[in-house]
């Protein structure tokens, strides 16, 4: 009689059938990782470690501690709302560190890094920072208040207390126009408040945008399915051409036709529909963003809907016809909601690509047209507040994120498709 | 086998002997018209001297800083020496990015023996900053404007005259230089410029002046578009620095002239990054000690109109290499066009820039 061994299937080698499989599975599961191991390395160390450290970099604010260890120890004493200096300790604390600071040279870096809160702080700590070598022993109050009366000023040292613990939120009140005041969290004053702005006008065009692509793309992408494959491969040139085209040079190129002087407007006036005197103004505004922007990114839309509508049938429309409905109900009722997994492609990727855009607006936006990317780019580039940027850019990744979100709940993100 | 070792022993060998024949040097500036100057009067001399050094040109100058303070927390210094404005140099300085340098001793003293912390004097402006050339921030116009009846500005405050003077202006996308001139234009002294701007009040009537022209102000923020825009007549005045005016005048021969002013003095200079290993820095120290020597500064005005750093240099200003014209007259510093000056505060916007562009930029934005 066969015992129970005997049931269990084996392969020629007399091992079990079932962990040979696995050991062959996890062999090619194996194979599969090392293959796209690459890939991955490669993400995680261009897009999740960048991203991982510019999350820290808007809290971060470490360098008060470390340039100033004894002064922060000394202040955690100190009461801001008492409306009194900071007491002698404190003052002979400052001494030392700043002592150890410019042997170092931290002291100036401090300063820009306090600039960004309070201004004055970048001078006042290299004038000082000149003076404290030749500090003599004993009282230091007088000796500070002597190289500089912002000493003297209880907002400094309120400043340098609210900014001495080693992460801060500062970079992101700051990121929606609000600041920490002695009394609490409170908006900036009016004259200072920009990025909330900034935030909301880079929405407003890109949906702009983002519709003006749909409203645009959509006859091209039906034209392109509906017609035969020789004609439609011409046509399709046409719009990956200027696709293949360097963004800056089809900017230029609008800058060139849309200025005041430019081809648009020399037409207008020749034909007599603008007089000489009140020339359009098309550029260095939204309205430059909006034209320039979406004929950059039109083609991201019209590729996704082109292969979608490429799928739906022919059939279906004439079946509809032939039951009796109108062009347009046919269309209308058959064909679009058919199509509509390619515009909920083509809208997401045009509407994430425009959230981010920088060159354009930059180039074409004068003032009106700027999104909040160029402010990043200039907090990253030139006024080197890398927290603010950091801040600002981490908030731009949670508004897509969240749009995202809203878009899969509302639309389904399953119903979307690349073709 | 053998083959591959030939070839390994080969390209070791010549790896070998590349690195021992040529020393590169990278050198970072601004590209275009200036750094071809910088190459025409320093390097070129310099590598004929020194045939085993090959310099690299990098045009990374506009965003130095932000570059400069990334290699440096990567730990990683691939600059060797970088040009920069005054005001970047002493923020590099500041950040402790860029090395302290003594004037007299790593710098070359002029002919006459003077020191070169003399010769440079007051334009020293930060213990780590070489200076190379003065340039300024001036205005140029068209000259064929209609509308204006033959009158031409010859007043900073005709910028804001727009009864006078109709059409666009373009000024640049950052506050320095516009809210000093705005408060000029508002009957603020000279001197009082910076007092008055440090007050809420101060900024606020400076803004008030810019209101008055803000519609019709087109904002750049690179050098060259301001030429650009003068040439396509899309403004009638606008401000940039005054070699590229110079060069859109004079070598594009467009109807546009000077308004010099109330124009802005600024520096641009060297500066050596910290960090550098010592045999790169000999080299970079060898390199800057001759470029910044008195006939070196002099031999680049010939071409481009930057003046010259050096107060032994200006006697030695000739000609334009190519087109031959006198390239005095072309100075920002030559007494003609500097009869009316403004001198640009660095240490008061090092402090006020964070504030007054946050402010500038919510103006802009309304």
């Amino acid at each position: 009689m066969s015992e129970a061994s005997d049931t269990v299937l084996t392969t020629q080698d007399g091992r079990p059938l079932k962990a040979s499989l696995r050991k062959a599975l996890r062999r090619e599961k194996l194979r599969a990782f090392l293959l796209i191991a690459p890939l991955l390395l490669f993400v995680i160390v261009t897009f999740v470690l960048p991203i991982a450290d510019m999350l820290l970099r808007s809290v971060e604010n470490s360098i008060v501690e470390e340039t100033l260890p004894k002064t922060v120890q000394a202040l955690a004493s100190w009461d801001p709302t008492s409306g009194k200096l900071p007491d002698e300790a404190v003052f002979a604390a400052l001494a030392a560190d700043l002592k150890v600071a410019v042997k170092e040279k931290t002291h100036t870096r401090l300063g820009s890094r306090l600039n960004y809160e309070q201004t004055g702080m970048s001078s006042l700590f290299r004038k000082t920072g000149r003076h404290v070598k030749k500090m003599k022993e004993g009282p230091y109050k007088e000796q500070f208040l002597e190289v500089d009366k912002d000493w003297g000023d209880l907002d400094v040292w309120q400043t340098l207390k609210r900014f001495s613990p080693p992460y801060t939120a500062g970079y992101y009140l700051a990121a929606v126009d609000a600041q920490q005041t002695p009394d609490g969290i409170q908006m900036k004053p009016e004259d200072q408040r920009v990025y909330l702005l900034l935030f909301g006008r880079t929405l407003f065009l890109s949906i702009v945008i983002t519709v003006s692509c749909l409203v645009l793309g959509y006859p091209i992408a039906f034209i392109l399915a509906a017609l035969p494959l020789r004609t439609s491969n011409l046509l399709m040139i046409l719009v990956l051409l200027p696709f293949w085209t360097s963004l800056l040079v089809r900017t230029s190129a609008w800058k060139v036709l849309l200025q005041q002087q430019g081809v648009i407007n020399d037409f207008l006036v020749w034909i007599g529909v603008v007089s000489n005197t009140d020339r359009l103004v098309m550029i260095n505004n939204q309205t430059g963003t909006i034209i320039a922007m979406t004929h950059i990114l039109l083609p991201f839309m019209i590729l996704p809907l082109y292969s979608v509508m490429k799928t739906i049938s022919p059939s279906y429309v004439r079946a509809a016809k032939s039951l009796g409905a109108t062009d347009w109900t046919a269309f209308w009722r058959v064909y679009f909601p058919q199509s509509v997994p390619g515009i909920g492609a083509g809208a997401v990727l045009v509407f994430i690509l425009a959230i981010g855009y920088y060159i354009t607006p930059e180039l074409v936006g004068g003032t009106s047209g700027i999104f909040i990317s160029n402010r990043i780019a200039y907090h990253i580039s030139s006024s080197l507040n890398w927290g603010l940027g950091a801040a600002l850019g981490t908030m731009l990744l949670a508004a897509v994120l969240i749009l995202f979100i809203v878009y899969d709940k509302i639309v389904g993100i399953d119903n979307v498709k690349l073709g | 086998m053998k083959l591959k070792t030939a070839i390994l022993a080969g390209s070791a060998l010549a790896l070998f002997s590349t690195a021992a024949l040529a020393k590169d040097m990278t050198v970072v500036s601004w590209g275009g018209a200036y750094q071809a100057s910088q190459k025409a009067a320093y390097t070129d001399p310099y590598v004929k001297m020194h045939p085993d050094i090959n310099v690299i040109w990098d045009e990374s100058s506009a965003e130095a800083v932000a570059k400069l303070r990334a290699m440096n927390e990567a730990g990683n210094i691939t600059w060797d020496l970088v040009d920069v404005v005054a005001s970047d140099a002493i923020r590099l300085c500041d950040e402790g990015l860029a090395m302290p340098i003594d004037p007299d001793k790593d710098l070359a003293a002029a002919p006459d023996g003077t020191p070169a912390s003399e010769d440079f004097g007051d334009l020293l402006v930060s213990e780590c900053f070489i200076p190379q050339i003065v340039y300024s921030t001036t205005f140029g116009y068209r000259t064929d404007v209609a509308e204006w009846n033959g009158k031409t500005p010859d007043d900073i405050c005709d910028v804001f005259d727009l009864k006078t003077f109709p059409g666009k202006r373009s000024l640049e996308k950052r506050p320095i230089n516009n809210m000093e001139w705005a408060l000029l234009c508002d009957g603020v002294p000279k001197d009082e410029v910076y007092n008055v701007l440090e007050t809420e009040e101060g900024q606020a009537r400076a803004f008030a002046k810019l209101d008055t022209i803000k519609d019709q102000v087109v904002w750049w923020s690179a050098g060259a578009e301001t030429p650009q825009l003068l040439a396509d007549k899309e403004v009638v005045i606008g401000s940039t620095y005054n070699g590229r005016l110079f060069s859109l005048i004079e070598e594009q021969k467009q109807p546009v002239a000077m308004l010099w002013d109330a124009q802005v003095f600024d520096l641009d200079g060297w500066i050596i990054p910290t960090g550098l290993p010592e045999d790169r820095l000999a080299m970079v120290k060898d390199f800057v000690k001759f470029a910044t020597d008195t006939q070196r500064l002099a031999d680049q005005a010939k071409y481009i109109s930057y003046g010259p750093a050096r107060k032994s240099s200006a006697p030695l200003v000739g000609k334009h290499a190519t087109l031959g014209i006198d390239m005095a007259p072309h100075m920002p510093t030559d007494p003609a066009n500097a009869k009316n000056t403004f001198l640009y505060n660095y240490e008061w916007w090092a402090d006020y820039r964070d504030d007054i562009d946050a402010k500038f930029q919510a103006w802009l934005a309304k």
